[in-house]
């Protein structure tokens, strides 16, 4: 095994102890808490992310209570959260803040900072062949701001008008105006302020992301030598650099009119509460959108393509197969990231869009189908004729594709106008995005997170609670969102916190309530997940071989615990791309192994 | 007392699950890892077959049960509406095809290549020819979705016909307020700064506009005739609303400062749906679909499809606003000059109490 040959050559043992700053001194500070070694960056970033999905997972158990049972009482609520759930009956204003929040921290925080920020962090320099990012210091400066922004969005839920309850969106004037919503008071502007730091965070970790791929590849290490998780990050890095800035005006505008009396996106605005009519004119509620989506839209690739470049890998690995059509995947990735920010306006096909406009970005929006198409039949591909490990990693990663399909296909539905002028906003499109957003990426981020844990931890994780996460996961996640496809058929609008009032959604209080049970045990069971990643920390099945899934990928030649500086001798030399499976008759051949002189062809 | 039973329950039922995972583990340790691994691939390849088969059947099912709840079983209430049902429908044909041979082919795939002693995968890397007819056979699905869909949508947002009548429906937290022309056909001119709702000017019209002396403004219902197209002149009095009209297939924003329209044309009365659907207590309903604020959910207006006559008949028993904001104007009263100037004196005293009161 080559990485052996880099252990236990001695020449490397002697470079260890000449290069002492690998191994400087480092105080439990320096360490734990102001770390700049990108994997233990990797790893706060992992566990604030938990910490999150499990606060933000609370609140949709929460609000699904009340969607499930709207004429129950529950008064051990009024005893946790006294007014908000008065009666034991949560509130309006309150429900709205939970589901303000759940989509808020869901998307941005676990999705975006828990994933890019884990495993970009963990991978890029692993698999690149290199000591460390290309700016450790910012690297743990773009953590930090992640840490603020989190303590003020938590903050925003103690404040006594309660936390933002706009929509993830924040739509002005809603957003804008205190008199229109209790949410729209104090948590509003923390909700903004969040949004800025975190901003500022995704930022510091992008351009380092791209800094480090671009220029901090290992020798031999040709881009199209890459693994697709590196080229996948490389994208969304490009896609979030250049979109988050768009969103951060948009929040600072948005601020403005909030506190400077500025007209951005105010014009013809009164206030029946108070029965003033505000002074602002000219400006345009329909900026902010355009400015929310401009990034609204390439985010959700950001949240989707380290899922697709981490179950390609997987894919790959445990079919014991190359990935199928390596160029294709990284022209499809290439193609949604520039398409991605080409189609922001099919969120608004119905905000009285220039009808050509819209016809456009129909176009736009239905080629994103064709990437889309081309990646899923690759992975159908590479499963063909492998020899597959249904390691827990694997089962998600499996998963993660299927959801792709399932949610990624009714997309071309809302991505037609025509058809997107009836299912805008209804329970349609909160079963399309969770689909193929919401739950497909955390299959992806749970595949990474089962596959590398032995990577950050030297420790296996335990495979049957892995097992049955997996199975209850993915049926729970069809279960809990295939039948919200017809609730949307039959009309019913997304946000809304009691439907009984509605003649027309009458017939659909068994389905809520079935909805809202696996709902609760879904989420018991990422807390079991929640308990195997902690326990096996410290308890878990220890790693006895460095490469344990026979991975052809520089990350496994490193030690099994490594060091700051990842590899203690020279950093290895890549001659080939990451996935010789299965090739002359060898199951597997590292990229570090030089090309033998009697072998085939490169792919 | 049973809140702490279900607590200990569910805590019981994790630790049960602990343990066996943990003596999973120590089993696996003793039969060595490789004859484990072999065991659970097996397990969970039969696992993700049945998946297949089941959630097949799920869908079926799930499909058995809600497809008749859903509007599209009950037709298309709306002209133009029919459009959006064929076309989903195509849709649903060719999205349905790909959903079921990719889901098909991976479970099928994982199940049967999964790992056997002594086999081996193949190395299979690409093929330009294969990539090729699926990037070519999805690109020509699409066009045709394309074309279908932007031929609707250059229909639907086509200028309404001339004919058509003419309604403006302005949101507010958490309503709607309908206004008609009146018999000049002509929305007189508002502006936000003369809204008062105790003045009785709702939508802040221009009192010296002319146009406006017809206007009629309703708060309850909006009255529109079958068979005729319908036009909307969408507006907003404070946050961004949604007029959502599930039966017709149509929706379109209410942004302040920006009007939007849309329109329509009914097939089918009220009446006539009632009797159709066998639901006597059938309604159009107009839902909010845009996150408004706390009472997003409650916004609820309702269109009642009449009968042409019918709607004659309505829209003349309707006074215009301005004889209710200037109850002296209104030619049907004529009352006294001596009791007109008391009433305009009570208004004047009920004005000066709003204001103390809100200081
Ligand atoms: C157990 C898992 C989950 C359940 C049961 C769930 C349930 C829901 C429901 C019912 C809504 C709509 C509430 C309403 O419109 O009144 C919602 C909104 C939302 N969810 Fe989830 N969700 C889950 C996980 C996720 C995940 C993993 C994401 C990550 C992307 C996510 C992102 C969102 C977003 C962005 C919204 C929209 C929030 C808004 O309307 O402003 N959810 N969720
Ligand atoms: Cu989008
Ligand atoms: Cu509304």
């Amino acid at each position: 095994m080559s990485n052996e040959a880099v252990l236990h050559a001695p020449a490397g043992l002697v470079h260890e102890e000449h290069h002492g700053h690998h191994h400087h001194h480092e105080s439990f500070i320096t360490k734990y808490i102001f770390s700049q070694d990108h994997k233990m960056i990797s790893k706060q970033f992992l566990f604030t992310g938990i910490v999150w999905a499990i606060l933000g997972g609370l609140m949709s158990v929460l609000f699904r209570l009340q969607l499930g049972y709207p004429n129950e009482t529950f008064p051990i609520l009024e005893d946790l959260l006294g007014k908000w759930a008065k009666g034991g009956k949560i509130q309006p204003e309150f429900y709205y803040a939970l589901v303000t929040m759940h989509g808020t921290v869901l998307v941005f925080f676990v999705l975006t900072a828990g994933l890019s920020g884990t495993f970009s962090n963990l991978l890029i320099p692993l698999q690149c062949g290199a000591r460390d990012m290309a700016s450790p210091f910012l690297n743990m400066l773009s953590y930090w701001f992640f840490f603020a922004a989190s303590i003020v969005m938590i903050s925003s839920f103690f404040i006594e008008t309660g936390a933002a309850s706009g929509g993830w969106t924040s739509y002005p004037p809603l957003s804008a105006i205190g008199d229109f919503s209790e949410g729209s008071k104090a948590g509003m502007d923390c909700w903004l302020i969040s949004m800025a730091l975190f901003i500022v965070s995704s930022l510091l970790g992008g351009l380092n992301y791209i800094a480090t791929i671009l220029n901090m590849r290992t020798k031999g290490l040709s881009m199209t030598k890459l693994p697709l998780t590196i080229w996948a990050f490389f994208f969304t890095a490009v896609l979030g650099v250049l979109s988050f800035p768009v969103l951060l005006s948009g929040a600072i505008l948005l601020l403005f009119d909030r506190h400077l009396g500025t007209s951005f996106y105010l014009s013809d605005v009164f206030v029946s509460k108070t029965q003033t009519a505000l002074p602002n004119e000219g400006g345009s509620a329909i900026l902010y959108q355009h400015l929310f989506w401009f990034l609204g839209h390439p985010e959700v690739y950001i949240i989707l393509l380290p899922a697709m470049g981490m179950a390609s890998e997987i894919i790959s690995t445990n079919s014991r197969k190359p990935i199928f059509g390596y160029m294709a995947m990284v022209g499809s990735l290439f193609a949604i990231c520039i398409l991605a920010f080409l189609v922001w306006a099919h969120h608004m096909f119905v905000t009285g869009l220039n009808p050509f406009l819209g016809a456009a970005f129909v176009l736009l929006t239905l080629l994103i189908a064709v990437p889309s198409a081309i990646k899923v039949f690759n992975w159908l591909t590479t499963l063909w004729k492998g020899n597959i490990r249904f390691t827990p990693a694997m089962l998600f990663a499996i998963g993660f594709v299927s959801l792709f399909i399932s949610g990624g296909l009714t997309g071309i539905y809302l991505g037609n106008s025509a058809l997107d002028y009836q299912l805008h906003d209804t329970y349609f499109v909160v079963a399309h995005f969770h689909i193929v957003m919401g739950v497909a990426s955390m299959f992806g981020m749970f595949a990474g997170i089962y596959h590398w844990y032995p990577k950050m931890y030297g420790r296996y994780l335990n495979n049957t609670l892995g097992y049955i996460h997996f199975w209850v996961t993915i049926c729970g996640a069809y279960l809990i969102f295939w039948p919200m496809h017809y609730q949307g058929l039959a009309g019913a609008p997304r946000r809304y916190y009691d439907i009984s009032n509605w003649h027309f959604l009458k017939g659909f209080d068994g389905l809520n309530q079935f909805i809202s049970t696996v709902a609760l045990i879904v989420f018991a069971t990422q807390i079991l997940f929640v308990f195997n990643y902690f326990f096996s920390m410290f308890r878990g099945r220890k790693l006895k071989n460095p490469n344990p899934w026979g991975s052809n990928t520089l990350e496994w030649t490193t030690p099994i615990n490594p060091g700051h500086g990842n590899w203690p001798g020279e950093i290895p030399e890549v001659h080939r791309w990451a996935y010789d499976y299965s090739k002359d008759g060898r199951e597997y051949i590292p990229q570090t192994e030089p090309i033998g002189a009697g072998e085939s062809g490169h792919h | 007392m049973s809140g702490f039973f279900v607590l200990a329950t569910i805590l019981l039922i994790y630790v049960v699950i602990f343990q066996i995972a943990k003596a999973s583990e120590y089993v696996g340790v003793l039969k060595g890892e490789e004859v484990m691994r072999k065991q659970s691939n097996r397990i969970n390849g039969f696992l993700l077959i049945s998946f297949l088969v089941l959630g097949l059947v799920g869908v079926w099912y799930t499909n058995h049960l809600y497809a008749g709840k859903t509007l599209f079983a009950q037709g298309s209430a709306s002209v133009e509406g029919e459009r959006v049902d064929s076309m989903f429908m195509w849709t649903l044909a060719i999205t349905g095809a790909v959903f079921f041979i990719t889901q098909i082919l991976l479970f099928w795939f994982a199940f049967k290549y999964q790992e056997k002693d002594g086999k081996k995968a193949v190395h299979f890397a690409h093929s330009n020819k294969l990539e090729a007819i699926w990037t070519a056979v999805p690109a020509i699905f699409m066009t045709i979705l394309v074309v279908i869909g932007l031929r609707n949508w250059f229909h639907f947002t086509k200028e309404a016909p001339a004919d058509a009548v003419v309604v403006e429906i302005t949101g507010k937290q958490f309503n709607w307020i309908y206004r008609y022309p009146g018999k000049d056909k002509v929305l007189g001119k508002t502006y936000f700064k003369n809204i008062s709702d105790k003045n009785n000017n709702p939508l802040g019209q221009i009192w010296e506009d002319k146009a406006n002396y017809d206007d009629i403004i309703e708060s309850s219902e909006m009255h529109i005739p079958v068979g005729v197209p319908c036009k909307l002149v969408i507006n907003s009095r404070d946050v961004v609303h949604d007029v959502g009209l599930n039966h017709f297939r149509m929706k379109m924003d209410a942004v302040p400062g920006i009007p939007t329209t849309l329109w329509f044309t009914p097939k089918f009365t009220t009446r006539q749906m009632r009797e159709k659907l066998n639901d006597p207590e059938f309604q159009y309903e107009i839902s909010c679909d845009q996150m408004c604020g706390p009472g997003h959910f409650s916004m609820r207006g309702v269109i009642v499809v009449d009968e042409p006559t019918e709607y004659k008949i309505w829209l003349a028993t309707k006074k215009p606003n301005y004889w209710t904001a200037f109850p002296e104007k209104d030619p049907t009263k004529q009352p006294p000059a001596a009791v007109d100037s008391t009433a305009k004196k009570t208004a004047e005293v009920k004005a000066a109490d709003m204001k103390i009161v809100k200081k």
